[in-house]
């Protein structure tokens, strides 16, 4: 029998990836409800995804927006 | 009776003929308002699958404007922001912007865990799991990513930052999907040492 908590490691991002079946979903969820390790790195992966996606987020200048209507085929 | 048939088909043509030209420059209007009305989506993506601001306004730019030349190519009802990014990754990949920031060997992988093990460590058993990633700066982040070496980077972006899933992301980069999911697994992996080495630098 595998050690459970380096299961649950091997689901942890297929898990966040929401590609489990419901089966293997609910294997993962009844390991965490009982494996304070392994909430406090799901917390952790969790947050890890939400605060890069924000800090990777720069938005567009408006200059190149203007450019970008700017290329649009005029009407005939 | 012949005559008047004839004229008939004449004048015919040119009406079918303005009718046909009226619809496709509304289709075309359509296709373009469409596309940009997802530019801040595609640019956020771009501006990590680039090494710089200037070589993702670039490559933006070059996107739409040959998206605009080619719209009907495009299927309507079918991903049209999947559809971009398309364009955008094979721009980007002819183009030879596929440079890493310096030559480097490949980086090692961590352990899927290594990153929380290094932070949680080093912050003296902080014990609020966001309070730990917050021990990251944005210029970290956004360092650590540029690291990531091109094969492995573009899939992280366009899943990780773009939302895609995992078979819109193989048929953007045209890659198996189970080639998707090892190099999103590596990616990660990679990124997360990227993100350890940052941390730890700012330590000492």
């Amino acid at each position: 029998m595998k050690d459970p908590c380096a299961h649950c490691e091997e689901m942890m991002q297929p898990y966040l990836d929401h590609v489990l079946t419901d089966e293997e979903m609910a294997a993962a969820e009844a390991h965490l409800a009982g494996c304070e390790p392994c909430q406090r790195r799901y917390r952790f992966e969790e947050s890890l995804r939400i605060y890069v996606r924000k800090a990777a987020t720069e938005e567009m200048r408006p200059e190149l927006r203007e450019k970008l209507s700017a290329l649009r085929i005029p009407l005939e | 009776m012949a005559l008047s048939g004839t004229v008939d088909r004449v004048d015919a043509e040119p009406e079918e003929d303005a009718q046909r030209l009226a619809t496709e420059a509304r289709d075309r209007v359509r296709f373009e308002e469409d596309a940009l009305a997802l530019s801040d989506q595609v640019y956020r993506v771009a501006r990590h699958l680039a090494n710089s601001r200037e070589d993702a306004e670039e490559l933006v730019q070059e996107t739409y404007a040959r998206a605009f030349r080619s719209w009907r190519q495009f299927t309507p009802g079918t991903n049209l922001r999947a559809w971009l990014l398309r364009i955008l990754t094979n721009l980007n990949i002819d183009r030879g912007r596929r440079q890493q920031r310096a030559p480097q060997m490949q980086p090692l992988e961590a352990n899927d865990y290594f990153l929380y093990d290094r932070l949680a460590e080093n912050g003296g058993g902080v014990s609020d799991e966001q309070r730990v990633v917050e021990r990251l700066s944005q210029d970290d982040i956004v360092s650590a990513l540029s690291a990531v070496p091109h094969d492995f980077r573009d899939v992280l972006v366009l899943v990780d930052l773009g939302d895609f899933s995992y078979a819109d992301a193989a048929q953007i980069l045209d890659i198996p999907v189970g080639t998707v999911m090892s190099r999103l697994h590596r990616g990660r992996r990679i990124l997360k040492r990227e993100l350890a080495e940052a941390a730890t630098e700012e330590e000492t």
